[in-house]
C-alpha cells in the first residue's frame, strides 16, 4: 500500500476512536500522564499493524491493541503493586453499618462514582468501561478482553455488583 | 427456565443482549420479582450517573497533535524504508569501504561537512527509523559486558556502554547505524516508554561542532564530544529526564 494513502486510510477509520482509546488507557493505567505513554504507543503500534487490519470494526480494534500495550507496559514497568485479583475480592467484607440506601433513591455524585470505580479490580473497571463508558456489545468486549462471551456476562453482573456494594457503602459511610 | 436460570438473565436482558424469546421470558419474570426490579431501577440509575462527562477521559489536543506528528513521521520512514531496507546491508558494506578509503584519506582534519543542522535531521530521522522498523537492537541485552564486545570486529572504535538500570535508565541493547556519512555505534536505553538512542562515534581534533541541545520533530537532542568520541542523544522523552540522563552518562565511572 501506498504510504500517504494508509496515513490517509488510517486518519479516516482508525483516529476518529482515538478519544475512546485514551479513556480506556486512562481507566487502565488510573494516571495521566502514563495514559498519554499507552495512548502514544499503541497508535504507532495500530499504525503499523494497519495493513494486516482486515475488519470492519475500526474501534474494537483499537481497543484491543490499547488493551495489550497496557499490559506489555505494565510488565516493562514492572508494575506489581496492581490490585488484587477478581478470585481474593470475591471475599464478602463483613459490614455492620445500617443497610445502605438503594442506589436509586440517591443522587449519584460524579467524583465519588469515579472514585469508587478507580478502586475495582482491573477486570471489573476495564469490563465496565467497555460497557458503560464505551458502550460496546458483549461480543465486542469478548474480543477485547480475549475472553468469552459467558465470561463477559457473569463478570459484567458481577463487576456491577461489587460498583453498586461499594457505593452504597461509601453513601452510608459519608451519610451522618 | 427457573428463578435462578432467570435471574442470571437480568444482565444480559440489561443490556439488550436476549434475543426476543428470552426478553420476553424474562420481562413476565419480572412482573412478579420485586428483587429483580429493584436491582434494575438501581443498575439504571448507575447507568445514568456513569454517563457524566467527569467520568470520561478524551484525548486532549496536545496529544492529538502529537500523535498526527508521531504518525506523519512514520510515513515518511516506512516511505524511505522501501528504497532503503533491502540495499541496507549491501551498501553498508561498500559504504565502510567508503569510509575508510575516501573520508580517512580526503577529509581527515577537514572541518566536517555535515552541518549541525543535516546532522540534527539525520540523527532524529535515524532514531525514528530505529523505533518504526523493529529494527531498535541489533544485540538485545540490558548487560553493558555484552553490548560492548558485541561491536567489535563490528566498527574501528569501541563505545563506552554505561550500566544506567539502578537509575532508571536500563540500558536494553545496541545496533550499528549510519550518521555523519559513517557507521557509528547505536545504543538504546529505556525511561518507561520511551526509548533513548545514543549515537557514539570518534570524533574529529578539534571537534568539529560545539555541544548543544534542540528538538526537532518533536524529537529532543543533546550532542557533546567527550573522551574523543561524538555523543548524540536522542529521545521523544521530556528535556528534563533526558538532561537526567546525559549527566549520568557524562559523569565519569
Amino acid at each position: 500500500m501506498d504510504n500517504p494513502d494508509k496515513l490517509r486510510r488510517f486518519e479516516q477509520t482508525v483516529l476518529p476512536h482515538l478519544d475512546a482509546a485514551h479513556n480506556l488507557a486512562r481507566w487502565l493505567t488510573k494516571s495521566a500522564p502514563d495514559a498519554e505513554d499507552v495512548t502514544q504507543e499503541a497508535m504507532l503500534r495500530a499504525f503499523r499493524f494497519f495493513d494486516g487490519f482486515r475488519g470492519s470494526e475500526a474501534r474494537p480494534w483499537l481497543l484491543q491493541i490499547v488493551r495489550n500495550t497496557f499490559y506489555s507496559w505494565r510488565e516493562q514497568n514492572h508494575r506489581l503493586e496492581q490490585s488484587f485479583s477478581v478470585e481474593e475480592e470475591a471475599v464478602e467484607i463483613a459490614d455492620d453499618r445500617p443497610t445502605p440506601p438503594e442506589l436509586h433513591q440517591q443522587d449519584l455524585d460524579a467524583r465519588l462514582l469515579r472514585e469508587t470505580l478507580a478502586t475495582l479490580p482491573d477486570d471489573f473497571r476495564e469490563v465496565l468501561t467497555l460497557r458503560e463508558l464505551e458502550d460496546c456489545s458483549y461480543k465486542e468486549i469478548a474480543a477485547i478482553m480475549n475472553i468469552p462471551m459467558g465470561t463477559v456476562m457473569s463478570r459484567l453482573a458481577r463487576a456491577r455488583q461489587q460498583l453498586e456494594r461499594l457505593l452504597r457503602q461509601r453513601i452510608a459511610g459519608v451519610q451522618p | 427456565m427457573n428463578r435462578e436460570e432467570l435471574h442470571a438473565l437480568l444482565h444480559p436482558w440489561f443490556d439488550g443482549e436476549l434475543d426476543a424469546a428470552r426478553s420476553l421470558e424474562f420481562e413476565k419474570h419480572l412482573d412478579d420479582c420485586p428483587s429483580c426490579r429493584q436491582q434494575i431501577e438501581n443498575q439504571q440509575s448507575l447507568r445514568k450517573a456513569l454517563t457524566a462527562p467527569e467520568l470520561y477521559y478524551p484525548a486532549d489536543n496536545a496529544l492529538r497533535r502529537r500523535i498526527s506528528r508521531n504518525l506523519k513521521k512514520a510515513v515518511r520512514t516506512e516511505s524511505r524504508m522501501v528504497s532503503h531496507w533491502f540495499s541496507w546491508n549491501a551498501a553498508a558494506a561498500v559504504v565502510i569501504l567508503a569510509v575508510g578509503i575516501v573520508i580517512g584519506v580526503l577529509l581527515r582534519g577537514v572541518p566536517s561537512s555535515t552541518s549541525s543542522k543535516a546532522l540534527v535531521n539525520e540523527a532524529v530521522a535515524a532514531n525514528v527509523r530505529s523505533l518504526m522498523a523493529n529494527h531498535l537492537t541489533d544485540v538485545l541485552s540490558s548487560d553493558q559486558h555484552t553490548v560492548k564486545p558485541w561491536f567489535d570486529g563490528k566498527l574501528d572504535f569501541s563505545p563506552p556502554v554505561k550500566d544506567l538500570a539502578a537509575q532508571g535508565f536500563p540500558l536494553m541493547g545496541g545496533r550499528l547505524d549510519y550518521l555523519d556519512g559513517r557507521p557509528v555505534a547505536a545504543l538504546v536505553y529505556k525511561r518507561r516508554l520511551h526509548t533513548i538512542n545514543v549515537f557514539v562515534w570518534p570524533a574529529a581534533t578539534p571537534p568539529s561542532l560545539p555541544a548543544g541541545s534542540g528538538s526537532h520533530d518533536g524529537y529532543n537532542v543533546i550532542h557533546w564530544t567527550a573522551t574523543g568520541m561524538n555523543f548524540w542523544v536522542v529521545s521523544d522523552l521530556n528535556t528534563e529526564e533526558l538532561g537526567e540522563f546525559v549527566r549520568l552518562l557524562q559523569s565519569p565511572g
